[in-house]
């Protein structure tokens, strides 16, 4: 199973710069392949997630087109090839 | 070659898009404006520690999407070290997350790696290791009341720290809105001391705990006599925060929220009153600190320099600071982003930077030895 986790710049400091991540190991759900990220690059999901393991409110993940707040959250199954996408939400002031 | 020479000042600005560190000889005529560090993310809380030779820096920043975090710069503000990982953080069983850092506070000089952090949602976290890394303190993140205590408009926050140097084991905390709590036993049970300070937004006026504290100010070498500026309400405690009686004597209003004890002199406090918590700026349009030098017991506007109409002006709980200079350095930051500065302990003021940006906490210090 393969699949790209897709980066915004603000946290490539936090993957050495990669801004697609590759997910190779099995997973279900979007939880499961942001764990895999977490085993090898904490910090980002530091920033993607809280410490309740909940999406930061102004943090978006896609799957493919469709943002997960809109599918099962978290657990919004992929599938092998899937591309998810984190991306800042527009918010601010 | 240090940044900044022994006996400068430097002033640490939080605003809400990014940190800036103003500097000066010790005459504090000429500043020089270096920042922004963290462009874009909010900083609520700003530290300067020089115990044990050392010379860290501690910025609380909030990303508007990537959460809270507390960076430290070890060579002021010019290289910024990690953590990578958000090292203040809650434990999976209390169920909570980090939503912001309010106040960052060295500890006792003989506790020299000891650094205390409050935070939103309320809580106090303990570092032993000069900010390296954080636990709670779990006798205030269990607290029996906590499933009570109501956020306030800026949240549910720990936002002021007071430490006894003459005791150890006690220390308080202010919470809004839960109001002033103090420990007698080292962090294990807490206990509100809130006792005479009303709560105008409350059926009951004077409840055990629920007050909506904004600050807590007292001086080092008279511990046990504490200044508090309420949500409505100027109070003296003359017994650690025991029993608190009015000292609103001769203010424009007892609203505000800054509060700031004179370095040297422990019967100086400074203020900045606000007509009311629905029209959040200085009355009359005259921007006013206002200074006791008798404990409260009368208040004396301070004017020159401040402008005197059309003035709509915030002033929020930690944009008011002094430096430890004798004759004392006072700043002050408002929401509009304009940062005074007197060198003469309050008596004239001038503006220092015009243009920040919303200014939300001002914190002072005078560079020690290299």
């Amino acid at each position: 199973m393969s699949i790209a986790v897709v980066v915004p710049n603000a946290l490539t400091p936090y993957t050495r710069g990669a801004g697609t991540l590759r997910v190779d190991a099995p997973c279900a759900t979007v939880a499961d392949a942001l764990s895999a990220v977490a085993a090898r690059w904490p910090a980002l999901t530091d920033r993607v997630l809280t410490e309740q393991g909940e999406l930061r409110r102004h943090v978006n993940v896609f799957v493919g087109d469709e943002s997960i707040r809109f599918l099962d959250g978290l657990d919004t199954p992929v599938l092998d090839g899937a591309t998810i996408m984190i991306v800042p939400a527009v918010s601010g002031g | 070659m240090p940044k900044y020479s022994p006996g400068s000042v430097i002033v640490l600005v939080g605003t809400l898009k990014g940190a800036f560190i103003l500097s000066s000889d010790a005459n504090r005529r000429q500043w020089k404006i270096d920042g922004p560090h963290f462009p874009g993310e909010a900083v609520y809380a700003v530290a300067h520690d020089q115990r044990g030779g050392r010379s860290r820096t501690f910025v609380g920043v909030n990303s508007n999407h990537w959460g809270s975090t507390i960076r430290l710069s070890d060579d002021f503000g010019s290289t910024w070290t990690g953590p990578e990982r958000q090292a203040v953080r809650f434990p999976e069983a209390s169920g909570l997350s980090l939503a912001q850092v309010w106040q960052i506070t060295p500890g006792l000089p003989e506790e020299q790696d000891v650094i205390w952090c409050g935070v939103e949602p309320a809580a106090l976290f303990k570092s032993e290791d000069a900010g390296e890394s954080w636990a709670p303190v779990p006798g205030l993140l269990n607290h029996e009341h906590r499933s009570q205590w109501m956020p306030g408009g800026g949240g549910l926050c720990l936002h002021t720290i007071v430490l006894d140097p003459k005791n150890a084991r006690r220390m308080a905390v202010a919470i809004s809105t839960a109001g002033f709590y103090r420990t007698d036993d080292g962090g294990t049970t807490w206990h509100p001391r809130n006792t005479g300070v009303r709560a105008v937004y409350l059926p009951n006026r004077y409840p055990e705990f629920g007050q909506c504290v904004h600050k807590v100010a007292h001086h080092p070498s008279q511990p046990e006599r504490l200044f508090l500026q309420n949500h409505w309400g100027l109070y003296r405690s003359d017994d650690w925060g025991d029993t608190w009686v009015d000292i609103a004597n001769g203010v424009p209003s007892d609203f505000g929220f800054a509060m700031h004890m004179h370095p040297h002199d422990p019967d100086t406090v400074y203020i900045v009153p606000i007509k009311s918590d629905e029209f959040r700026v200085v009355p009359d349009a005259k921007l006013r600190v206002y200074r006791t030098r008798n404990a409260g017991a009368s208040w004396e506007p301070l004017i020159d320099g401040l402008p005197q109409q059309d003035a709509y002006e915030t002033i929020l709980r930690d944009a008011l600071t002094a430096d430890s200079h004798d004759p004392a350095g006072v700043y002050f930051g408002t929401r509009s982003g304009k940062l005074f500065a007197s060198a003469n302990g309050g008596d004239r003021w001038t503006e220092i930077a015009a243009a920040l940006p919303s200014i939300c906490c001002v914190k002072a210090a005078v560079v020690g030895p290299h």
